[in-house]
């Protein structure tokens, strides 16, 4: 295997002098043109073969290896006359302020220069930023006079991009880089150029290296036509124009024409530096597309930087929608056996799987458990064909690699994007089945916020022993049942598996003996002794629970009433469990649901991850076996309530408006009080908002009184927990309500009116987006259209909401990337600066603590005088 | 008998070293559940095992862990902005804006406001100086003395206690009259304002209660049309400030449970904890900045924590503190608060590499070239650059061979 064997210890940053650029060159380029009509490239040309090779078939002019082997050899032009570096040109224009025109040294003080160098030397030292001193030393240094020679300054300004004017005169890039020259090497430091890898006037260019034909490889279209790349194209127009500017000059041509050209010159050179540079327009392609210069390739999301570097690509991973399976565990992960196929496991050869690795290959790549590659102790690769396994398997021996298709119990990584927190990568055990979609649990559908509309997900595969074995201790889905955001459960059961629960061990929930085995036996469950008599759904759910697990909360369900009756709770919401047995409540969000689940924060805490994975694979199977027992449906006459309700819905609302109305009255003759610190206007409209508020809650109230949770589907899935709400269950049967945008009553549209259906200057609640009807009844076109401006509104939220909070993320994980604890309890950054003296202030890790503390102490007591009999 | 120094003893014994927050904790406990010394000592027991069992570990990665727990929940906040819960009349912004606030360390927050509070001890000593007894007294004393001080602390206008308002356009003139009940009601001053008045106009007569200005003599200047300067100069009457802190502009008095709070709207604290009967302790502001420069940077963290978790917990998401306290710490580490971002920690990195993967990638390579930079390679994002295991969790152990 191959290990590290080199490690970069650090990388250094300078600027190429024009005799180091002139050093690396291979090649001096001249010709502005990159083939000859017979398509060979032209020597001294942009495509000169000493640059380098791509076709793999050809051997390298210069270093003698062979394509894709070589990385090309740089080139150089010979400007005919200097230009300005666009990227420096804000670095020269301040120097050239800070230092004198005539003596050349900096605008300070002997006693500043002293003072200023032993506090930028002394940082470099301690590697701080010198970047305030540096700006300190450019402002200290705009002196009028030369505290060295007495010479009066002139006032130095850039012409963006690249033109520096010295009072009314521009000065051309020779002179400036003449000035640069004369600088002392002592006053370099100062100025912020570092005396061991740069001069100053290097940064104005005499000499433009050109990156290998690698770099900008030409694309060789279907018609036969050869397309340059971007930056071939740039490098032609500057050899083009600085042959002219040669010519031009060698035959005596006027100074304005080689100044014109010269500027040209710069302007080619900037815009190949960089093609956003403000102030130039950007030099385009044909098609009128901008250019694609050294800056752009590396600038910004799709940059080398962020997308090439700090991101790669990868070979062994797959990508497919993804669809749910109740019957696969939670640790696990259902893969088409096409996948299966395709991305492999490198295994090496013993004595002791010799013979299961030529049973794989024996199957070759086409039969599952198959294998691709063999790849042999020297290094070489064979593809294995059913022609050719039989001369594998009978070369095949211990030192061997052999590549084989993934199997049953192989540890992936998975995926889903955004990946926002570590819970989004987890690894999950291969299970091999047909179809072409990834199959997950549906317990796992939280962490990674997926749903089975169309979501795709992604698979890695493991290439070595470290990095499965790492996988399967800290990555595996079990480790993450508890988030770090929080220390409570993030896995857990969603829909049906609450509403199953709940339908189970719900009160009155009686099982003959035969339909209890059923069940389990669904559920694969280990099957009790039978009791020869009608079982309760809570002593099913028992089952699953530890023998000496203890609590007592209350479900999800739990009407919040002032005084709790506890056990004789009519809604069986409080729940007990002594010794393992669910004595009293019933099972539901709150149980063992995801973000809420406390019986199976419980387990995961206190009986480890191996038992809570146990735990929630029964306890989903159970609930859905339970709930297939039971049989679960609804439809619209959940949200059905008789006519007597809706009259009084209709009166209430009525009443409600009318209420409005008399508000509106009193504020039109002005008899309304204003609320302090509130102008009439506004307290109007929260008065209004207020008075509807209520109105459509009571409206809801009244309905709900006709939702009953023995006889309702809907009912059970809202209170429970499992899916919606009661909100959306009364917005079906009795009123929608008020709409809103912007946090407000909509009084928007057109001139004093929303709509041209009302009078101007309306305040009425229809007027401004009260929807009185209800979903079922329908709504009318007024409400339709102010429905809709609520929920659009709803929607470009979302969408901007995304954008942003996925920008502070990237800023955040950014900023504290680098932090971690240190053994002696420290936090620290990669500079070693103390973050915090102990971690959190107490040391423990949210992510293994009890909602963010070590222990429920008083829970800890009651178990200890439990124990010691009191 | 359970007090922290018996809990410390048994420590010592067991060899186990707590944090200070978890022996008060126990120390409470034991007190309210009356435990003996066997309870105590098993307690103990227990709660080291789990506190071995809960601690972090070496090199976990709690940069990241922090940064993902803080930023994921931002998904699901609401973009708008709401009413201050508790006191209707006040507007603060809420949600991911106030969020992105925070991290951005903003100079100028949307909406700067303050909770005052009052020092109860304060009242105390006021009632018995001034010898008052029965509650009922006492309570209306301390109302008067809130909304005396609320109305120093909010702006009033000139607006807000005219009877009477005359532009005459005949005179030139604009003649006002003050409302004696009203400046009484909002318990100002009456000279005071006069005082205010005589200082921003120069040509002001005053006769008691009505009040005569007039535009400045340079109205013979052509170019100035004379009926304009008077409009002008009627709108400047009406706003004239006449009392109020610098900064702060509606305040809203509210009683929570038994005690008077009021809120403004703006935020100065330094003027408001220079003020008589104000509680030093609680009274405070969501302005970070304001409170580093009061306050200093330890009550800017706690700043920065409190206001972030107030902000999620509003939103009805758990964020575990230590996750908020670490985005704190980072932001506060070297003395002064400084931005989650380019204008930040981000930007003050060591590493070129890190600085040119987040943003403004030309700029500082160029500059780390002129610079003669060196990157040691030490972070997470250059290592990854180049190839290499980061530093990070289970590659931040290195194996060093004993050499005998």
């Amino acid at each position: 295997m191959k290990g590290i064997l080199k490690k970069i210890a650090q990388i250094n940053f300078g600027l190429m002098s024009p005799e180091d650029i002139r050093k690396m060159s291979v090649t001096k380029i001249v010709t502005p043109d990159t083939y000859d009509e017979d398509g060979y490239p032209i020597e001294a040309g942009l495509m000169d073969p000493r640059l380098g090779v791509i076709d793999p078939g050809l051997k390298c002019r210069s270093c003698g290896s062979k394509g894709g082997d070589c990385q090309g050899h740089f080139g150089h032009i010979s400007i005919a006359r200097p230009v300005i570096h666009v990227g420096f040109a804000d670095t020269i224009h301040k120097i050239l302020r800070s230092t004198c025109k005539e003596c050349a040294r900096v605008l300070l003080t002997e006693a500043e220069i002293i003072d200023y160098k032993d506090r930028i030397k002394n940082m470099i030292k301690n590697e701080e930023s010198i970047t305030g001193i540096i700006k300190e030393v450019y402002t200290a240094a705009r002196r009028e006079k030369c505290p060295h020679c007495d010479e009066e300054q002139e006032d130095i300004k850039i012409d963006k991009p690249v033109s520096i004017v010295e009072g009314n005169y521009k000065l051309t890039p020779s002179e400036v880089r003449e000035r640069l020259e004369k600088i002392p090497e002592e006053d370099h430091l100062l100025l912020g150029v570092n005396p061991k890898v740069a001069k100053p006037e290097w940064m104005v260019l005499t000499v433009l290296p050109v990156p290998p034909v690698t770099v900008r490889p030409s694309i060789t279209l279907e018609t036969g036509e050869r397309s340059e790349d971007d930056l071939t194209h740039k490098l032609v127009d500057i050899l083009r124009i600085n042959q002219r500017l040669k010519e031009n000059m060698e035959a005596g041509a006027p100074q304005l024409i080689v100044e014109d050209l010269w500027e040209l010159l710069q302007y080619h050179v900037t815009t190949y530096f960089d093609n956003e540079a403000s102030g130039v327009p950007p030099a385009r392609h044909r098609s009128g597309r901008p250019l694609k210069t050294l800056a752009q390739r590396l600038k910004g999301k799709e940059g080398r930087f962020r997308s090439n570097l700090s991101g790669k690509r990868v070979n062994f991973s797959a990508r497919t929608v993804i669809s749910p399976d109740p019957n696969i565990s939670i640790n696990e992960v259902g893969v088409p056996e096409m996948i299966a196929k395709e991305v492999t496991v490198p295994i090496y050869v013993t004595p002791w799987n010799i013979e299961e690795m030529k049973k794989f290959i024996n199957n070759g790549p086409k039969v599952h458990p198959g294998a691709n590659y063999v790849e042999r102790p020297d290094g070489r690769k064979v593809r294995v064909y059913p022609e050719t396994k039989d001369a594998i398997i009978e070369k095949l021996e211990p030192g061997f690699r052999v590549e084989r298709h993934l199997i049953d119990g192989d540890i992936v990584l998975f995926n889903r994007q955004p990946s926002l927190h570590r819970m989004s990568m987890m690894a999950h055990e291969v299970k091999v089945l047909p179809y072409k979609t990834f199959r997950l649990n549906l317990c796992v559908c939280p962490p990674y916020n997926a749903d089975f509309d169309g979501d795709e997900m992604n698979m890695h595969v493991f290439q070595t022993e470290e990095s499965r074995a790492e996988a399967k201790s800290l990555m595996r889905v079990q480790e993450h049942i508890l988030s770090p955001r929080f220390g409570g459960p993030i896995i857990g059961g969603i829909h049906d598996h609450i509403s199953g629960a709940y339908l189970l061990t719900r009160e009155g929930s009686i099982f003959e003996e035969d339909e209890v085995f059923q069940i389990l036996k669904h559920a694969k469950m280990d099957l009790p002794k039978p009791k020869g008599k009608p079982w309760t759904g809570k002593e099913i759910f028992s089952l699953l629970l530890p023998e000496d697990m203890n609590m007592v909360y209350r479900a999800e369900i739990c009407g919040k009433c002032d005084e709790c009756l506890k056990q004789e709770c009519k809604n069986d919401a409080y729940v007990v469990i002594e010794d393992g047995q669910l004595k009293s409540g019933v099972i539901d969000d709150k149980a063992f649901g995801s973000f809420a689940g406390k019986i199976l924060d419980s387990v995961v805490k206190e009986y480890g991850t191996d038992k809570a994975r146990e735990f929630l694979d029964s306890a989903t199977k159970l609930a859905i076996s339970g709930i297939m027992k039971k049989g679960f449906t609804t439809s619209t006459d959940d949200e059905e309530i008789p006519q007597e309700a809706k009259e009084r819905i209709e009166e209430l609302l009525s009443k409600a408006e009318a209420r409005v109305e008399i508000l509106i009255e009193a504020y039109e003759n002005e008899e309304l009080e204003a609320l302090p610190g509130r102008s009439l206007e506004e307290t109007l409209e929260m008065k209004i908002m207020q008075v509807l508020g209520e109105a459509r809650d009571k409206s809801g109230e009244i309905a709900e009184k006709y939702f009953d949770i023995n006889k309702n589907h809907a009912v059970v899935m809202a209170l429970t927990g499992a899916r919606g709400s009661m909100l959306n269950l009364t917005q079906i049967a009795a009123c929608v309500g008020q709409q809103s945008v912007r946090g407000g009553r909509i009084d928007r549209g057109y001139n004093e009116r929303t709509l041209p259906h009302f009078k101007k200057g309306e305040l009425g609640a229809k007027a401004r987006g009260f929807v009185h009807s209800s979903y079922k009844t329908g709504l009318d076109p007024l409400e339709f259209f102010f429905h809709a401006m609520g929920g659009r509104e709803g929607l470009v939220d979302t969408a901007i909401r995304t954008a942003q909070s996925g920008y502070m993320q990237r800023r955040l994980v950014n900023a504290l990337q680098d932090l971690s604890v240190k053994p002696d309890g420290t936090v620290r950054d990669n500079r070693g600066v103390i973050i915090q003296t102990m971690y959190g202030e107490d040391k423990v890790d949210p992510a293994k603590s009890d909602y963010g503390k070590v222990a429920d102490i008083d829970r800890v007591i009651e178990e200890i005088r439990i124990k010691s009999g009191k | 008998m359970a007090d922290i120094k018996s809990i410390d003893k048994i420590l010592k014994k067991k060899k186990a070293d707590f944090p200070e927050s978890l022996i008060e904790k126990i120390a409470e406990a034991s007190e309210r559940h009356d435990l003996n010394a066997g309870e105590l000592e098993e307690l103990i027991d227990r709660i080291k095992k789990a506190y071995e069992r809960a601690t972090v570990e070496d090199g976990e990665a709690v940069g990241t862990v922090a940064a993902q727990s803080v930023g994921e929940p931002g998904t699901q906040m609401t973009m708008r902005t709401f009413h201050y819960a508790g006191v209707a009349e006040l507007n603060v912004t809420l949600g991911l804006p106030r969020l992105i606030e925070i991290v951005d360390a903003r100079k100028k927050i949307s909406t700067p406001t303050m909770a005052i509070y009052f020092d109860e001890d304060y009242f105390e000593t006021r009632f018995k100086k001034e010898d008052i007894q029965p509650e009922a007294e006492k309570e209306r004393f301390k109302e008067e003395f809130v909304r005396k001080t609320a109305n120093m602390i909010g702006k009033s206008s000139m607006n807000d206690i005219l009877k009477n308002f005359n532009l005459n356009y005949a005179d030139m003139n604009i003649v006002v009259e003050l409302d004696e009940e009203k400046i009484i009601d909002k318990r100002l001053d009456r000279d005071d304002i006069i005082k205010r008045i005589e200082k921003a106009f120069k040509r002001v007569q005053i006769d008691n209660n009505m009040l005569s200005f007039e535009p400045s003599t340079s109205s013979k200047d052509e170019t100035k049309i004379p009926i304009r300067e008077l409009r002008l100069l009627a709108d400047k009457v009406r706003d004239l400030q006449i009392s109020g802190v610098k900064n702060i502009g509606k305040v809203v008095i509210s009683k929570e449970g038994l005690e008077w709070v009021i809120h403004t709207e703006g935020s100065n604290l330094g003027s408001v904890l220079k003020m008589e009967g104000i509680d030093k302790v609680r009274t405070t502001t969501n302005d970070i900045h304001e409170i580093e420069k009061i306050l200093g940077i330890e009550a800017a963290r706690n700043a920065i924590i409190r206001e972030a978790q107030n902000t999620m917990e509003e939103q009805g998401l758990t964020v575990d503190v230590r996750h908020i306290m670490l985005v704190a710490d980072m932001m506060t580490a070297d003395g002064s608060v400084k931005s989650i971002g380019r204008h930040g920690i981000s930007g003050e990195k060591a590493s070129v590499l890190a600085r040119a993967s987040f943003e403004e990638t030309g700029k500082h390579l160029l500059r780390a070239s002129i610079r003669g930079e060196i990157d040691h390679l030490t972070g997470i994002i250059e290592n990854i650059i180049i190839g290499q295991p980061i530093p990070l969790g289970t590659g931040s152990v290195g194996v060093i061979m004993n050499r005998r």
